[in-house]
């Protein structure tokens, strides 16, 4: 164990030598949505940064200049309304300034109208179901093997020389790029959440519930997520994986995915 | 016989009881908030444990040490050992020991029980630790007990759901002592208004609990009937709602986030005026705020929800009604601030833990509005970026609280200066290694790290690293004030005088130190020209 540990801190101070993993900051995404998220999310973090300088300054300040070791009198003063009242309605103006843009982009986010494709995604314990609705296509992922094989205890296999540790799958969802695809969430057991930071999307998969998401993407690629939502033992290895592709790729691919159909013999006409 | 009566009966009116009887029989408000603090330290070190085993899986990438089963059963007993083992209690033995002095009554309204509602927590927490030990382990659902996943527990759910019932008549018990202490027991003079901060804050906290526990009892309850009795509350399959579920959880759980911190709150605005040797600004607007925070609290529960599927209004609303939360809780900051302003400060260690409070809570504060706006929350949500938030709120906010809290009343309590020097040591370390444990929690989470899980992608190797020493120096910094405490309490350092501070305002320094067994038998006067510490 110890052998394995200090195996993983060396391949630690490679790691940081060799990769800038000491990433900061959320994705900006490859959405329209996921980008106007990304925007909200620096709006609020640079209001609260003003915030904290006027705030964090005046306590310096007062820490720095008000000490009895400078030989100062305490003021008597114990209230003033001008001051309270002040500083309960400058909140509540920059509190507006943030809640309309982030109303209005949550309204945007909830319109899921005319996708172009739905895909139902299911939660199992612990893999992903996807099936596209009215194209007879549907499969299982799951964490790919090589995570699978290095993620035991004990397995003596760096994680650092697995390809996309813990975040690569077997089968992942393709899409087209540029179309508005609507995922479907629900479950088969208990409650997962299919999060892809990407595409800015994070929804739970409830046993018994059909939820609503859509995305559009708009750069093709691998895009890749997990569960979000502790859904037991193994909640850590059932990645998500997106690949966006072209709309013709898409269309090659889905026809080669169809199930062959069944012989027409003995059916009735529809 | 008649002499082994005699003595009983005068032990009984000077003194307390000799060997365990004094503590197994504790009606003495004092002795009985002396346990609840030694008990809230012990599971704070039990809770801390499973926090260091948490934090050297994550160390490194890969499966060093635990399995995920095991690992999932740490991070559900580290929160539930956490929130009703050390915070909680925590509270309620400063509230024991503080509000009858601070009030000057002679103890709390209802001794017996408040001897039932201590001793009913050991065998709670005994009967929650001891399913470590069951085949199928500890429940390792998160603490949050969401259903279905949560009826998966093998032996110890019906354990675990027995322990939250029994935590939660000990904090209803508790609340009703401490409310019926604070109404009917002051000093006279002692208007409501004139009442100490931390009476104020512990007045409303104890009301939230008597709101909301009987609703997380309700809640686990359904959960027993549904895993034991065939009902389907929350199970899809027989017609129930998996979703209802957290609607009951978090209508308790979001007051529960303001019970373990309003009397944070009160304890930081009782140590500011005291080493700013200036009164709290603002004393009625503080009421207020804590008022408005509590009345706010139970409006704002889906905002633990953003991901399962709300209407676009529910959502508008819970946003809205969430971001509100910051103005009241801007004014205390601002408050306090203004107490500082032009004070004349020195820097012992309570108010070394109250400043740094006063900064690490709002940062915990400027995640929460972050964590507010439903488009960037849907990231957010179950990353660490929020484990992050809760844990700024939690231990710089309430745990910094009650340290503070210790280090500004152990003299009282205990007659004996603490070690100034190590206190500082131990402010430092624990203030250095709380940021460096919890600020890259933030990046880990925005950068697309989910929260409960045993091991990750390679890309966050690095900041899992720095959190996970940063844990390490904080565990270890904590035997430094366990340290101090027993030194206090065994009666080493120099004898403290009753008012221990510099000129503090409030009746608890009008007894000498260490308190005696019973205080203001006869209800102090209150100065008629109303006293900074009480306008």
């Amino acid at each position: 164990m110890i052998r394995r540990l200090s195996l993983c801190l060396t391949g630690l101070l490679v790691a940081t030598g060799t990769r800038a993993d000491w990433a900061v900051n959320m994705p900006r995404g490859i959405t329209e949505l996921s980008a106007e998220t990304y925007g909200l999310h620096m709006m609020v973090f640079w209001w609260c940064v003003g915030i904290a300088v006027v705030v964090f300054g005046a306590m310096l300040y007062t820490m720095v200049m008000h000490r009895k070791s400078r030989g100062v009198t305490p003021a008597k003063f114990s209230h003033s309304m001008t001051a309270e009242v002040t500083w309960t309605i400058i909140p509540v103006i920059i509190l507006l300034i943030m809640a309309v843009p982030s109303a209005e982009t949550l309204i945007r986010i909830e319109d899921s109208r005319d996708p172009a494709h739905t895909v139902v995604v299911t939660g199992y314990q612990w893999k992903w179901h996807y099936t596209y609705q009215g194209e007879d296509v549907s499969f299982y992922s799951t964490l790919a093997r090589a995570s699978s094989e290095a993620r035991h205890k004990g397995a003596n296999i760096d994680p650092a020389t697995v390809e996309n540790y813990l975040l690569d799958v077997d089968r992942p969802l393709v899409v087209p790029r540029g179309a508005k695809i609507r995922v479907l969430l629900t479950s088969n057991d208990v409650i997962h959440s299919w999060w892809v930071p990407e595409l800015s999307i994070k929804k739970d998969a409830i046993p018994g519930f059909m939820n609503e998401i859509w995305f559009q993407a708009e750069e093709t690629g691998l895009f890749r997520g997990q569960c979000a939502e502790l859904c037991g033992m193994d909640h850590a290895y059932m990645p998500i994986v997106v690949e966006v592709v072209e709309p013709e790729a898409f269309e090659t691919w889905i026809d080669s995915q169809r199930e062959p159909a069944e012989p027409a013999v003995g059916r009735t006409a529809p | 016989m008649n002499t082994a009566v005699a003595e009983l009966e005068a032990h009984d009116h000077h003194g307390p009881e000799k060997g365990f009887r004094r503590w197994l029989f504790a009606t003495n408000h004092k002795d009985i908030g002396t346990m609840y603090l030694l008990f809230s330290l012990t599971m704070l070190f039990v809770g801390g444990t499973m926090a260091m085993i948490i934090r050297s899986e994550l160390l490194a990438p890969g499966l060093q040490f635990v399995n995920p089963d095991f690992f999932n059963q740490m991070t559900t007993m580290h929160a539930l050992v956490m929130i009703f083992g050390a915070v909680m209690p925590a509270f309620v033995g400063l509230a024991n020991w503080m509000v009858p002095l601070m009030i000057g009554a002679p103890d709390m309204a209802l001794p017996r029980m408040n001897n039932l509602s201590f001793w009913i927590l050991p065998f709670a927490f005994m009967l929650l630790l001891s399913t470590l030990f069951m085949s199928g382990g500890a429940p390792a659902g998160g603490w949050t007990m969401y259903p279905p996943l949560v009826l998966q527990t093998g032996d110890a759910f019906p354990f675990l759901i027995f322990s939250v019932h029994l935590m939660g008549l000990s904090s209803i018990m508790g609340a009703i002592n401490i409310i019926v202490t604070i109404v009917n027991m002051r000093a006279p003079d002692m208007s409501l208004l004139k009442m100490p901060m931390f009476v104020w804050s512990w007045l409303i906290t104890a009301y939230l609990l008597i709101a909301v526990m009987p609703v997380l009892a309700g809640a686990v309850t359904m959960l027993l009937t549904d895993q034991f009795f065939g009902t389907s509350f929350f199970l899809a399959a027989g017609g129930g709602d998996p979703v209802m579920y957290q609607h009951i959880f978090w209508f308790f759980g979001h007051p529960e986030v303001y019970i373990m911190i309003l009397p944070a709150f009160g304890v930081v605005s009782e140590i500011i005026p005291t080493f700013a040797r200036k009164p709290l600004f603002g004393h009625d607007s503080m009421v207020y705020a804590i008022s408005a925070i509590a009345f706010l609290s139970f409006i704002v529960w889906a905002h633990h929800m953003f991901t399962v599927g709300m209407p676009l209004s529910g959502q508008l609303f819970f946003m809205f009604a969430t971001m509100l939360i910051a103005v009241p809780t801007g004014v205390k900051i601002f408050n306090w601030t203004a107490t500082m302003w032009r004070g004349s400060m020195t820097f012992e260690t309570p108010m070394l833990f109250a400043v740094a409070f006063l900064f690490l809570f709002t940062i915990g504060g400027f995640s929460g509005v972050m964590v507010a706006i439903v488009p960037a929350d849907i990231q957010y949500h179950d990353s660490y970026f929020v484990v992050a938030h809760f844990h700024y709120v939690l231990v710089p906010g309430a745990l910094f609280g009650i340290l503070g809290a210790v280090y500004y009343w152990l003299p009282k309590w205990t007659g004996r200066m603490y070690n100034e020097k190590l206190g500082q040591i131990h402010f430092w370390l624990t203030a250095i290694f709380v940021n460096v444990t919890f600020f890259p929690m933030h990046f880990l989470g925005l950068a697309g790290m989910p929260r409960r899980i045993p091991d990750y992608a390679t890309q966050f190797t690095d900041w899992n690293f720095v959190a996970s020493i940063g844990a390490f120096g904080f565990g270890l910094s904590q035997f430094i004030f366990v340290y101090i405490v027993i030194s206090c309490m065994r009666g080493r350092g120099e004898p403290a005088t009753a008012e221990v501070w510099d000129n503090p305002k409030g009746l608890e320094w009008t007894v000498p130190s260490p308190a005696p067994f019973h205080t203001f038998e006869v209800p102090p006067k209150i100065p008629a020209a109303p006293a900074p510490g009480f306008s």
